[in-house]
């Protein structure tokens, strides 16, 4: 798949936004930031929601906007879902998913189509489909939107924080529908959030925006696992790892996870043995010892090597870098201990992990 | 009947008028109602206070401009009888005109208001789902500003049927021309037949009675049933 050329400058009193980027043409891409970083507006431009002034838009060898070219929204093969869901009010949930799909062009190749059965069944949404949105929940009526962007059959998926609007427990509802999106969808998802947790399960590539401007860029561990990043995750930075499950323990109600050559014990959450699975290790659960150590409650415990040390937010602290398998941890202790220890790259050392996170 | 024939000729003559007032106004209003409720243009201020005018102008002064205007002499005048239409002023149709504008505010605020509160997010989510800017407006914006139609509609017709003033300056008083309810009250009154005047006045009062109760009993909402 092409990549997607976006380069867009805004300059607004208080607000400016330079992006140049090519973004990945398949896969769950997260435009990631704080709010004002920038984010949203770089999605509206892609969407031609917002027309920066000289911008350049290429999708998939189309050119959406240029110096002579400016196509307009209703022109573009995009499915839209705002923050909150937005659902015409006086429309049923039916009517909703039909106001676009009637309106898809009809030269779109039968394969790339998307049945209102496929996104009704997707999204899990057929016992609402007579009810009017002022009747459904908020978790519900943001799958109604997801679906009725689907319904467009669209050639990519743009999702400006789908969740921010959501409570915890509506949040659970609907992260299992977007990975399967993840997992079933061959268009690439553009997907702004400022939820780490949401960005770990669900995306491939990561952007991180800040101040209008692109931070980083690139496949999702290998950034997450960057020590030179001026964002700060604070409390949630940390690594994400594929792996697959190779092993169940029936007696302790535990899963052996191999990521890259790391073997990590999870809960059991009821996953296959053999199906992939992402794992979230934050670097504030993994501590490092010099050797390995007898008679602790500490489940993981791994030969590492150093690669490098940062700094992280708070001037007590510091980020390590560590290779362990093939794979790349984060772990946060403070500098005293980093020093007591007498960390430096190469260094080996064993790490414990105090938790992991199966997503 | 307790009416008089001049009584109903009046009444009908009245409805008459409020009908293709309002209808007129529908179609001319609801365009100035969207420019003025999405424009960011520097001229939405001057001419929202022009469409306002007529709410605190004295009737008889947008009366009088009118019949200057539309007379043998005015611009609007010289048009009208260069097209053979003839001259406007003590016909039905001057009156036509000078209703839609004496009542143009009453259409367009309300429905401008109802395209304010519509906002601009449905019209994007549309853009979304591939309706153009045109199919937009009738598809979302039109069925969601439904209540302010209502509304505007109902006090369009109202105030046409209260008018007085501007009546008595643009079309006198030609029996089943332009003598409407209001201005056979006041023959009515001037000839001292008040029980005349009563009846046809208890009749104005029930009528704008009932009109606005069901303004204020029926507003629907979109958003449920």
């Amino acid at each position: 798949m092409e990549p997607i050329e976006a380069r867009f400058n805004l300059d607004w009193p208080g607000f400016s936004l330079a992006v140049d980027e090519q973004l990945p043409g398949r896969g769950v891409t997260a435009l990631f930031g704080h709010s004002g970083s920038g984010k949203t507006t770089l999605l509206r431009c892609i969407a031609g929601l917002l027309r920066a002034p000289n911008g350049r838009l290429v999708f998939q060898g189309t050119v959406w906007q240029d110096d002579s070219t400016w196509v307009p929204t209703h022109r573009r093969s995009l499915g839209y879902v705002f923050q909150e869901a937005s659902l015409f009010p006086h429309l049923t949930v039916i009517g909703n998913l039909r106001y676009g799909q009637k309106r898809a062009p009809a030269d779109i190749p039968a394969e790339e189509r998307v049945s209102l059965d496929q996104a009704i069944d997707l999204l899990g949404i057929r016992p609402l489909l007579d009810r009017k949105p002022g009747r459904l929940s908020g978790g519900e009526r943001q799958r109604v939107a997801i679906a009725r962007a689907l319904a467009v059959s669209p050639r990519i998926l743009l999702l400006d924080e789908p969740l921010a609007a959501l409570d915890l427990a509506r949040k659970q509802e609907i992260l299992p529908y977007l990975e399967r999106l993840h997992d079933e969808l061959a268009i690439p998802v553009l997907y702004v959030s400022h939820a780490p947790d949401e960005v770990a399960r669900l995306a491939d590539h990561l952007v991180i925006m800040d101040g209008g401007r692109v931070l980083a860029s690139g496949p999702l561990a290998a950034t997450l696992a960057r020590l030179d990043l001026p964002i700060r995750l604070g409390e949630d930075a940390g690594v994400v790892l594929e792996g697959r499950i190779t092993e169940r323990d029936t007696r302790w109600h535990l899963l052996k996870v191999d990521c890259g050559g790391v073997n990590l014990w999870v809960r059991d959450t009821g996953v296959p043995t053999d199906h992939s699975v992402r794992v979230r290790i934050l670097a504030r659960d993994v501590s490092i010892v010099l050797a390995p150590v007898e008679g602790t409650s500490i489940l993981n415990t791994l030969p590492a090597r150093v690669l490098s040390l940062g700094e992280d937010a708070h001037p007590a602290l510091a980020l390590v870098q560590l290779q362990a398998g093939q794979s790349t941890l984060l772990a946060r202790l403070t500098h005293r201990s980093a020093d007591h220890l007498g960390l430096a790259p190469g260094l080996p050392v064993w790490i414990q992990i105090k938790a992991v996170a199966l997503l | 009947m307790f009416l008089t024939d001049t009584d109903l000729q009046s009444i009908w003559l009245t409805l008459r008028l409020a009908s293709v007032v309002t209808l007129i106004l529908f179609l001319v209003g609801t365009p100035v109602a969207w420019w003025l409720a999405r424009t960011r243009s520097r001229w939405k201020g001057p001419i929202g206070a022009v469409v306002a005018l007529p709410l605190v102008l004295p009737p008889s002064v947008l009366g009088f401009y009118l019949l200057v205007t539309m007379g043998p002499n005015g611009p609007v005048g010289q048009l009208t009888q260069a097209l053979g239409i003839g001259l406007l002023p003590f016909t039905f149709w001057g009156l036509v005109v000078a209703s839609v504008f004496y009542s143009f505010p009453f259409m367009v605020q309300p429905v401008q208001n109802a395209f304010e509160a519509v906002g601009e997010r449905p019209l994007e989510v549309a853009a979304t789902l591939r309706a153009s800017p045109f199919d937009a407006f009738f598809t979302v914006a039109l069925p969601l500003a439904l209540p302010g139609f209502l509304t505007a509609g109902i006090l369009t017709f109202a105030h046409t049927v209260g008018e007085f003033g501007v009546v008595l300056m643009i079309g006198g008083n030609i029996p089943g021309v332009t003598r409407v309810a209001s201005v056979q009250i006041y023959d009515h009154v001037e000839a001292m037949e008040y029980s005349d005047a009563h009846r046809l006045a208890a009749v104005m009062l029930i009528f704008s009675f009932l009109v606005l109760l069901a303004l204020y009993l029926w507003r629907p909402n979109p958003k449920n049933t």
